[in-house]
């Protein structure tokens, strides 16, 4: 294990990632009762969970809006451009290395650097959540908000129902992705210290 | 010669008389089949019973006698006794659209079975006013051929209603069932936003037109836009449900349409009501759509999949099974990941 710390997360990023945490479990909880209401055994009450989920939904907007122009001014965005050449390998190898290298006490293969923020696995999930599934929730959430802008039918179903079944799915794979990320953030120099950077901004090295 | 050009038979004076006496009757005759025992001539240019649209019912050239004054915003008549012709205004009330009423359920009747027949007279008698017009029971009441509406169990609905209850005999089946342009709907349309749209502008009828709404009141018309401005997505709502989705209880399932609507503090606010897998609209608005595509497909809730959007309703089987599997792989790999750490 080395001792280096490095300062990885700047005060913008710390709290646009609090923030943006908050908002996701208040919609994921907002949305599930939702999709699941029963009138006997209400886990909120439905026009209160439709208010608080459109109030977020919109907080949640604005949230990704200061991600995505924070990452445009800043150098920030240079952990998400991917090297293509080699990609797949490298994903390979980083999986390779959580299932099986993890538990044999092998040294990470991609540890993370002031230029290498994330490991090629974070990586490619977190293009995918931030690039392609929060902006397919939200413009498919915008999309119900005002429901008069979408097509009466949309390939084989009534409109509104198909933009809902994008809206529900995505939704369901950022809940999928939450879960793993909390989990994965345990796997650290202690099982609290990726929680510790958060905080204050410092990554421990293992 | 003008010997020949005075004489004058005697046998031709009877002769006279008789021809005389026979062109009176067939004028009489004719005059009578008219119905019309005044002296004036009714007339029209227009024959719209000779439209093909119309022609095929097998009462449309009966029926015109009354259209031609009936079926459009002025008439005409000659006074015989002027021997002008005035043109006046026909009362927009009283205007009967030939369309509407020949694809209307009535389609087939005759008007003078249920108007009095002395209505065949013009000008009408002030009296025939006064005639009482039958209900629905009258015709359809204890009738095997109607049996499925179930119009006794509507009745009963209906009197115990909001609007029965207030208005008494003044609210009749009239009120919502225009007997010239009623055409069944919810039981036999597919297209659910158009039995929406139907049923809901039958409310409007009244509730969204003043004049409609104070023959029974003096109050002014509730504004119905700011009564529902605690409804999210109002306009969508008021395009997707019926008013009596949530104005109605229904007391029989074997009415399709709940008759009893409810005074406006027990209406429904209550949003799982329609917004959970038991929604009250599978009971209600789709019930006759479900019917159908679960016989054709045997595919329970297909319509309110396809068709339609409820938020809490919409609940893919196939999908949820799917999400919980998959969801369960993930926690499950988690818990058997941090296991092996651990140990």
């Amino acid at each position: 294990m080395t001792e280096e710390r490095i300062y990885l997360y700047p005060i913008w990023i710390r709290l646009w990632h609090l923030f943006n945490a908050i908002l996701c479990l208040i919609l994921i909880i907002t949305g599930i009762s939702m999709q699941f209401s029963n009138p006997k055994f209400p886990l909120i009450r439905f026009d209160v969970a439709v208010s608080i989920h459109n109030i977020v939904g919109i907080l949640l907007i604005g949230s990704y809006l200061v991600f995505f122009t924070g990452n445009l001014v800043t150098r920030n965005s240079r952990y998400y451009k991917p090297v293509i050449s080699g990609f797949f390998s490298r994903l390979m190898t980083q999986f390779r290395f959580y299932t099986w290298g993890l538990f044999k006490g092998k040294t990470a293969p991609y540890p993370v650097t002031l230029e290498r923020k994330f490991n090629p696995l974070q990586q490619a999930s977190y293009i995918g959540t931030m690039y392609f599934l929060i902006p397919l929730v939200f413009i498919t959430g915008l999309a119900m908000l005002y429901p008069e802008v979408i097509p009466a039918r949309i390939f084989w179903s009534s409109g509104l129902h198909f933009t809902d079944l994008i809206h529900i799915i995505s939704g369901f794979l950022i809940s999928v992705f939450m879960c793993i990320h909390i989990y994965f953030c345990t796997i650290g120099a202690t099982p609290v210290s990726n929680f510790n950077s958060m905080i204050n901004g410092y990554h421990d090295g293992h | 010669m003008v010997k020949q050009f005075n004489y004058r038979p005697a046998w031709i004076v009877p002769i006279l008389l008789i021809s005389l006496g026979i062109i009176f009757t067939l004028c009489y005759s004719v005059y009578s089949k008219s119905g019309s025992n005044n002296p004036v001539i009714v007339t029209n240019a227009i024959f719209p019973s000779q439209d093909i649209r119309y022609s095929s019912h097998k009462n449309a050239t009966e029926n015109e006698k009354c259209f031609k004054c009936h079926g459009q915003s002025k008439y005409s008549y000659e006074n015989s006794e002027s021997r002008k012709k005035a043109t006046k205004k026909m009362y927009a009330e009283l205007i009967i659209d030939r369309l509407v009423f020949y694809e209307s359920n009535h389609r087939e009747f005759k008007c003078i079975d249920c108007h009095a027949e002395d209505y065949i007279t013009f000008p009408h008698q002030g009296n025939l006013r006064m005639e009482s017009k039958p209900n629905c029971l009258d015709c359809h009441g204890g009738d095997e051929k109607y049996a499925r509406f179930h119009f006794e169990n509507i009745e009963k609905e209906f009197q115990k209603s909001v609007h029965s209850e207030k208005h008494g005999d003044d609210f009749t089946c009239w009120m919502c069932h225009n007997p010239h342009t009623y055409k069944i709907n919810a039981r036999t349309n597919l297209n659910i936003k158009q039995t929406i749209a139907y049923d809901n502008a039958i409310c409007l009828n009244c509730h969204g037109n003043l004049s409609n709404y104070q023959l029974l009141t003096d109050k002014a018309s509730p504004n119905l836009l700011k009564k529902h401005d605690w409804l999210p997505n109002q306009k969508l709502h008021f395009l997707s449900v019926r008013c009596i989705e949530c104005h109605t209880k229904k007391i029989n399932d074997s009415t399709l349409v709940a008759h009893k609507i409810l005074p406006k503090k027990e209406a429904v606010r209550n949003c799982d009501q329609c917004h959970s897998s038991n929604s009250e609209l599978l009971a209600a608005l789709y019930k006759y759509k479900i019917k159908e595509v679960r016989s054709a497909k045997g595919f329970f809730k297909g319509v309110i999949s396809n068709d339609s959007y409820v938020i809490g309703a919409n609940r893919n089987y196939y999908l949820n099974l799917v999400s919980m599997v998959l969801f369960s792989i993930v926690i499950l790999g988690i818990i058997l990941h941090a296991i092996k750490r651990i140990f």
